[in-house]
């Protein structure tokens, strides 16, 4: 009985210890990946910046004035003007859809000179 | 255990047998077994001592080294711990009230020498020379086979010169990184952003300080690692302020002048939308300042801030709001504004030796009389008129949150006298700046508060303590409107905006005392729009300006800032979501027909 008792504690041991060892292994893993994660985040973070920077010097107000002026021809883009304000009622609404036509009659002009007096 | 009897009976009938005293023997063993008891005691003390000795020395040497490991090895980040924000050291980004970038950083490298450690120095300096133009050959080639061993070559390097320098092959040329200061808009609010340049430099990093503008004033805000790169947001907005810089510039060209300032303020924040001061400079290259002649010939000199000057009639509104609110005056009293008038020796006449005559105090603001004002300063009283100008903020430089904005202190009389008074009635005299004008503008368009300027986007209404009845401020505004109707600033009628504003024309003073230049003016044009329900104020001012259309060359504000001034607000209110109000004209071309 006793030996038996020795026999299953030597075993958890050494399951335990493998387990451990598993362990340890798949955290230093998950460490580095937590890492390389964190390197991409600030790769990411840079990259970012020197697109807003790009974003905001490719659309420095200097620039667009000189590209709405050579593409004049093609946009007429006009600095924004009072007398373009307009108000809501000002703004036709969409006509109904006419009604379709069920039963058609026939009509024909034809004679209608002689009708008249 | 065996143990030894006290009286063992062999000596025991031994002693007897010998006549000695059996107790002794009894005694001794008595004795024997005491020491022997002693001994074994004392022993497993010892042990138990030992043990305790050995146990504290591993316990005190396992924390001992535990701190001498921690001492000596270099620290590293846990790698374990998920923190949310990591800390962004990298300054802050600036952007304006609807988040656009103003100022960034943008990655970058510097380029440093070993000399040591270069192969053909010769050949290195030539090629270098080859990339960067600006630098002198014979100095690089005595520094590279000099005794130098390190040596900073260039602070900033483009992408492009970045490679031309790899492809060189020189192993003693060495590139570190840097994070460098970008003002992706150029000039656009350069006064305000200032610039940035490097502090302390190491190979590896090196500090961007702020030197001048906002960048200064909020220097250490800016560089706070707390931050998490949160943005400085400003009360500036980019397309207006954009638009303010160009119509000011066309209004400075045509109008011959040597400098040009605006700023257009909300009157109930206090925010600053736009403010602009020319000649400008590029941020990312700031240069260098001037070190002979006059401060105010740089263009890095911010007219709207720190330039001090005489801003002439625009004042002539506050002594009129002054008298009224006294409850001196009316709208209507009529004052004799005819000549001569004498103050303290000194004559007060009036443009161009004008005689109004007598005129209600409306028409003294519309028509821009200097007697008309002055009779009323001297009703005031120099006490008052220095309270109420000191309430308005003419005493102190402007809260402006810009380092160079403690430099526009105004320039006040050293003694008030009645004539200071009458001459700073119509603004001689006292000389502030155009901000401070738009911050007293704000108090009469906004029904009678005090604001202070501010450059950053605020959440709602800052009204400081009041200075003015609303009344008071209502009739000044309605003043205000006539001088655009009917009066010296007709040309600054806007459609659909209902302007109201003041010119002033003032003569320079000579900068070394000694009266005013004939042929050199200061013109200004403080504006608030739209006037039936105030929103913002507009100052313009030109620095010597003269309009050459007519027969002779004209210099008056009404001729020069205040045609720039219409001008921007047809383009900026806009821009800033005002619809225009459409006066509803009769229809012509229906008549009223019937048959």
């Amino acid at each position: 009985m006793r030996s038996l008792l020795y026999v299953l504690t030597f075993l958890t041991v050494i399951a335990a210890a493998f387990w451990a060892y598993h362990e340890n292994y798949k955290t230093q893993a998950a460490l580095g990946d937590a890492q390389s994660v964190r390197g991409e985040i600030a790769d990411a973070r840079a990259r970012l910046a020197v697109l807003r920077a790009e974003w905001a010097y490719l659309n420095r107000p200097d620039r667009l004035r000189d590209l709405a002026e050579v593409n004049f021809e093609r946009l007429e883009l006009m600095p924004l003007e009072p007398d373009q304000f307009g108000r809501v009622d000002q703004i036709a609404y969409p006509q109904p859809p006419e009604l379709p036509i069920t039963d058609p009659v026939e009509i024909s002009s034809a004679g209608a000179q002689e009708q008249e007096p | 255990m065996i143990r030894t009897p006290l009286r063992p009976l062999a000596r025991i009938l031994d002693a007897r047998r010998k006549g000695e005293n059996p107790d002794a023997i009894e005694r001794e063993n008595l004795r024997i077994r005491h020491e022997q008891t002693r001994d074994k005691a004392r022993s497993r003390a010892e042990g138990r001592l030992l043990v305790m000795a050995v146990m504290f020395f591993c316990a005190f040497g396992v924390i001992g080294a535990r701190m001498g490991t921690l001492a000596a090895s270099e620290p590293a980040e846990p790698r374990a711990q998920s923190t949310g924000a990591s800390i962004i050291a990298s300054r802050a980004d600036i952007v304006d009230r609807q988040g656009r970038i103003l100022a960034t950083n943008m990655e970058t490298f510097s380029l440093y020498a070993h000399p040591h450690q270069m192969i053909d120095p010769n050949r290195t300096a030539t090629e270098l020379v080859k990339i960067f133009p600006e630098l002198d050959v014979e100095r690089l080639r005595k520094d590279f086979t000099g005794k130098r061993k390190f040596m900073w070559v260039r602070k900033k390097l483009s992408p492009e010169q970045k490679q031309k320098v790899h492809d060189i092959g020189e192993p003693g040329l060495l590139f570190g990184p840097r994070e460098m200061r970008l003002y992706p808009n150029g000039a656009l609010a350069s006064h305000i952003l200032g610039g940035a340049s490097f502090g302390r430099e190491g190979v590896h990093s090196a500090e961007v300080i702020g030197t001048a503008g906002i960048e200064k004033f909020f220097d250490e805000e800016l560089r706070d690692p707390a931050r998490e790169g949160a943005p400085l947001k400003l009360s500036l907005d980019l397309t207006i302020q954009a638009a303010t810089e160009r119509v000011l510039l066309g209004g400075m060209k045509l109008m011959n002048a040597k400098g040009a300032a605006s700023v257009l303020m909300d009157i109930y924040t206090g925010e600053v939308i736009a403010i602009a001061s020319l000649p400008d400079f590029d941020p990312n290259d700031r240069p260098r300042p001037l070190t002979q002649g006059e401060a105010a010939d740089s263009p890095l000199f911010n007219r709207a801030v720190q330039g001090v000057y005489e801003l002439g009639s625009t004042f002539k509104v506050f002594t009129s709001a002054q008298a009224l609110e006294l409850g001196l005056v009316n709208p209507t009293t009529v004052i004799d504004t005819s000549g001569p008038m004498k103050v303290g020796g000194f004559k007060i006449g009036e443009f161009n030796n004008k005689n109004y005559g007598p005129l209600s105090v409306s028409d003294i603001i519309v028509k821009s009389s200097n007697r008309g004002t002055g009779r009323l300063a001297l009703a005031i009283g120099t006490q008052r008129q220095q309270e109420f100008l000191k309430g308005l903020g003419f005493f102190e430089p402007t809260p402006l949150e810009i380092v160079e904005a403690a430099g526009g202190k105004p320039l006040l009389p050293q003694r008030w006298t009645d004539l200071s008074s009458v001459t700073i009635s119509y603004g001689h005299g006292l000389s502030s700046s155009p901000l401070h004008l738009a911050a007293g503008y704000a108090a009469i368009a906004n029904g009678g508060f005090k604001v202070e300027p501010t450059l950053l986007k605020q959440s709602g209404a800052k009204l400081g303590p009041r200075l003015m009845a609303e009344r008071t401020a209502r009739q000044s505004l309605d003043m205000l409107r006539k001088v655009v109707t009917e009066g010296t600033a007709s040309f600054g009628e806007v459609p659909g905006y209902s302007v109201g504003g003041k010119t002033g024309t003032a003569d320079k003073p000579k900068a070394r005392g000694g009266g005013y230049y004939n042929d050199k003016v200061i013109n200004t044009f403080a504006s608030v729009f739209p006037t039936n329900d105030p929103k913002y104020v507009l100052i313009v001012t030109l620095d010597e300006p003269v309009e050459t259309s007519g027969t002779k060359p004209r210099r008056t504000a009404g001729w020069t800032a205040v045609p720039v001034a219409a001008e921007m607000i047809r383009r900026v209110a806009p821009l800033l979501g005002l619809r225009p109000e459409v006066e509803t004209r009769q229809l012509t071309g229906i008549i009223n027909t019937s048959n």
